[in-house]
């Protein structure tokens, strides 16, 4: 008899903890192919808080986010919104959950007004007429209630960057969000505008709306955050409280991961520099980027998406011309303005965007190798020798164990890590000496990374400078002699050896602003 | 590897049919043109006559020439309407210098005008970066009035016996002009096949940036290919002006369209990188043979219009449904 009570009152409690989490999520996981992007994720964000999501590049935000909001379905775990349990497989039923994304590239149309972008998906309201005067008026309620000073007529291409967040937060908030999630949203707005969106969230977090704040910026998070989840490698670390923890608890809980034998044995340089960048700058970004790369060595340029780091790359590779500075090889200044200029003088790179930049994929394997050194393959006044064609690409699938059915295939038909061999395949065909690889590992499983880091090694040993962009800091570990770290278009500073630890390329990574 | 067995058994299990139909759609555009051949029979009887068929085939010689420069254009992603006009401007070009100074002067002199006029719209969209399109619309009406003005808007009668009698000449019993396309078909094939170009002309249609991220001088092909779609219709425009012994400032009007249109029918890609030589020349064929057989068949100008646009889309939805598998 006694123990009915103690079930009911368990019950109740239950309940309650339901009802103070707006969202909480258990177990959830999410694989792509081999991939496992989220191997167990713990979350629980109370009603009406604003709660900070960090993690190292590629540790699972993004993605768990967009399982949140319908973008990806999960494939295994729990995730209950205010006390129901759901499980989303399209956008649409996220947004039927009020549930509102804004993500880092924001989704407006620049040639529409305030008001217009605000309804785009409705803009008729069930009808086929738009009525301006009706979606003005109703904008201007919106923006009112949020305290937003925006002109509903405005065309939106005319406001600031942080106004046409803030148009965006309205255009979700317009649908009844009343969770809403925000993808490093302050990665592209200046300081004041960074002050006038977080007095926004705060109101809003006073309304009752839950925000899940994602960001690098460990300041900002102190800032406005109330409570603070670290995920790493696709699994929940740690659930800190920003009043009691230490920027230094963040960084710790975000890194210090088991190295593993996935790195071959690092060999030494030389001492000869052979590619040297001297206080370059860009009209965009990059500001006064001192850099060296020595004959055998691996150099590593770390940080976060969006420190320049690609930004470097492009420069080298003659897509994106510097403002001033100068890039030297072997002591020459280059003239780079395209990049057969710089294939010419010797610099190689495989991109980052393997399908878009490094691989024709409707094309053979055969052509993506021969592709940038045709010459090589015998031809004079221009005709291909297809044997001696045949008989490189052949070697060079010995040589870099490309897993392949017929070097006439389509590269599309293979997997990613043995693209990225043939990518890599099409420059050491060429007479290239430096080679830069940026985010050589994304997309491959383990399998094929070990054997990727192998070749890399292998080109030190013939002499080859290599600099590798890598979001993984292990990578960066495991394989660099040295490496740079960028931070918001600077080199925040070198390291050598032992001292490349993920706590230190984590501190000097994260932006530092100056707390106002 | 679990999903290649099954697929693999699956492909075996409805072998017949569907390798049948994949061969088809493969070779849509052959499929297209024996089934036309063979219902020409049926539907007119002097189609299959020697003086008939050498009739097409050297009718067919101008849109062949400049199709074959329209292949390459549209294997890099781009377009050219200016076709028709430079064709035009050259038939005028060459009539007016024959009396000066000579067939041979005269017919150089038309390529090179051209050759040039194609370099000027391949220059727009290298290094200007003019969206293909508007480069070779803007051509299209100045080559055009270029026409116009040299013939001061009249046709132009050429009465030199010999460049007369090659338009209408025959040897081993083919028209003259059919051997010129036969050169330039090996021509662009071997270059197609077997040269650098052909190669990186490909590459940039299949994918610009990786191209030039593999260090390519994209620029200087794309400049390339609009400089050789001139010069084919250049050749195309004197060979036009031989057949008709006329220089006509209105000649090819519309031609752009029948051009790209025979690209197209030969299962090339708008958007670049797939196409071939010789599926552009039956692309031609198909082009020539309806307009042929309608005029045999008594149809009205008007409705060939419509017939010709039907053929046109279905030989394109039945590349679609290719590209769908």
């Amino acid at each position: 008899m006694q123990l009915i009570p103690i079930g009911i009152s368990k019950m109740v409690k239950v309940e309650v903890i339901m009802r103070e989490y707006s969202i909480v999520m258990n177990n959830v996981q999410k694989r792509f192919g081999g991939i496992h992007a989220l191997k167990s994720v713990d979350l629980k964000v109370k009603k009406g808080s604003i709660h900070a999501l960090v993690g190292e590049n590629g540790a699972g935000k993004s993605t768990l986010m967009k399982v949140l909001s319908g973008i990806y379905i999960k494939d295994g775990g729990k995730i209950t919104i205010d006390g129901q349990e759901v499980h989303f497989t399209t956008p649409r039923q996220s947004q039927e959950h009020n549930i509102g994304i804004i993500h880092q590239e924001l989704a407006l149309s620049k040639d529409l007004s305030v008001a217009e972008n605000i309804f785009l998906s409705d803009l008729g309201f069930g009808g086929a007429l738009v009525s301006t005067k009706k979606i003005n008026r109703l904008a201007k309620l919106a923006l009112d209630q949020l305290g937003f000073d925006i002109h509903p007529s405005t065309r939106l291409g005319d406001l600031s960057i942080a106004y046409q967040q803030m148009v965006e937060i309205a255009k979700s908030l317009a649908k009844n969000v009343n969770i809403l999630i925000l993808d490093e949203p302050t990665a592209i707005l200046s300081e004041k505008e960074i002050d006038v969106l977080f007095d926004k969230l705060r109101a809003l977090r006073d309304k009752g709306v839950t925000i899940i704040y994602i960001s690098h910026r460990l300041d900002e998070i102190f800032k406005l955050t109330d409570a603070i989840t670290v995920i790493k490698d696709g699994e929940t670390v740690i659930e800190l409280d920003p009043e009691t923890c230490t920027e230094n608890d963040i960084i710790c809980s975000m890194v210090g991961r088991q190295f593993n034998q996935l790195f071959p044995e690092k060999q030494i340089p030389s001492e000869e520099v052979v590619l040297e960048v001297i206080n370059l700058n860009t009209a965009k970004l990059l500001r006064n980027i001192n850099i060296n790369v020595k004959k055998g060595e691996i150099v590593g340029l770390a940080g976060i998406i969006g420190a320049g780091r690609t930004e470097i790359a492009r420069c080298l590779f003659g897509i994106d011309l510097i403002a001033s500075g100068e890039i030297k090889k072997n002591g020459k200044t280059l003239h780079i303005n395209n990049p057969a200029d710089a294939v010419k003088l010797g610099i190689g790179l495989v991109p980052e965007s393997r399908k878009e930049q490094g691989a024709i994929l409707s094309r053979p394997i055969r052509e993506n190798i021969t592709l940038s050194n045709l010459k090589k393959t015998g031809s004079t006044f221009g005709i291909i020798n297809r044997l001696k064609e045949i008989t490189i690409s052949n070697e060079f699938r010995k040589r870099l164990a490309i897993k392949l059915g017929s070097i006439e295939d389509p590269i599309s038909s293979l997997s990613g890590g043995n693209q990225q061999k043939v990518v890599i395949a099409k420059w050491l065909n060429t007479d290239c000496d430096v080679l830069i690889l940026d985010e050589p590992t994304r997309g491959v499983d383990v399998g094929a990374k070990s054997e990727i880091y192998n070749i890399i090694l292998e080109l030190t040993q013939k002499g080859y400078a290599i600099l590798i962009i890598s979001s993984e800091l292990m990578e960066i570990i495991g394989l660099c002699h040295r490496t740079y770290v960028m931070s918001e278009g600077e080199i925040a500073g070198e390291l050598i050896g032992d001292d490349m630890t993920e706590k230190n390329i984590m501190r000097m990574a994260l932006p530092k602003r100056a707390l106002i | 590897m679990n999903s290649i067995v099954t697929e693999q058994k699956i492909t075996n299990n409805n072998f017949s049919i569907k390798n049948t139909l994949n061969l088809l759609a493969e070779h849509s555009t052959i499929v297209v043109f024996l089934t036309m051949m063979f219902a020409a029979y049926f539907l007119s009887d002097k189609f299959y006559s020697v003086a008939n068929i050498t009739n097409v085939l050297r009718q067919s010689v101008p849109l062949g020439l400049v199709s074959l420069g329209m292949l390459y254009v549209i294997l890099t992603g781009g377009i050219d309407l200016s076709v028709g006009s430079i064709m035009a401007l050259v038939s005028v070009v060459v009539a007016l210098v024959i009396p000066e100074y000579g067939v041979f002067f005269a017919v150089c002199s038309a390529v090179i005008v051209a050759t040039l006029m194609g370099s000027c719209a391949g220059g727009l969209v290298a290094y200007f970066k003019i969206a293909p399109f508007i480069a070779t619309l803007a051509m299209m009406t100045i080559a055009r009035g270029l026409a116009l003005i040299v013939s001061k808007g009249q046709p132009i009668f050429v009465d030199d016996v010999a460049f007369v009698d090659f338009g209408t000449g025959y040897f081993m019993g083919l028209p003259l002009p059919v051997y010129v396309f036969l050169f330039f078909s090996i021509l662009a094939h071997f270059i197609y096949k077997k040269t650098t170009f052909g190669r990186l002309v490909i590459s940039i249609g299949s994918n610009e940036t990786a191209t030039r991220f593999a260090g390519i001088p994209v620029e200087r092909y794309k400049f390339a290919v609009y400089a050789l779609s001139g010069m084919a219709c250049g050749v195309a425009g004197v060979i036009a002006a031989t057949r008709t012994g006329v220089g006509s400032p209105v000649l090819g009007l519309s031609f752009e369209l029948d051009a790209i249109a025979a690209v197209v029918v030969g299962g090339a890609s708008l958007a670049g990188g797939r196409g071939t030589v010789f599926k552009t020349i039956i692309g031609v064929l198909i082009l020539s043979v309806i307009s042929n057989l309608m005029n045999l068949m008594n149809i009205s100008g008007y409705l060939q219009q419509i017939v010709k646009g039907v053929i046109i889309i279905l030989a394109v939805v039945l590349e679609s449904l290719k590209t769908k598998q």
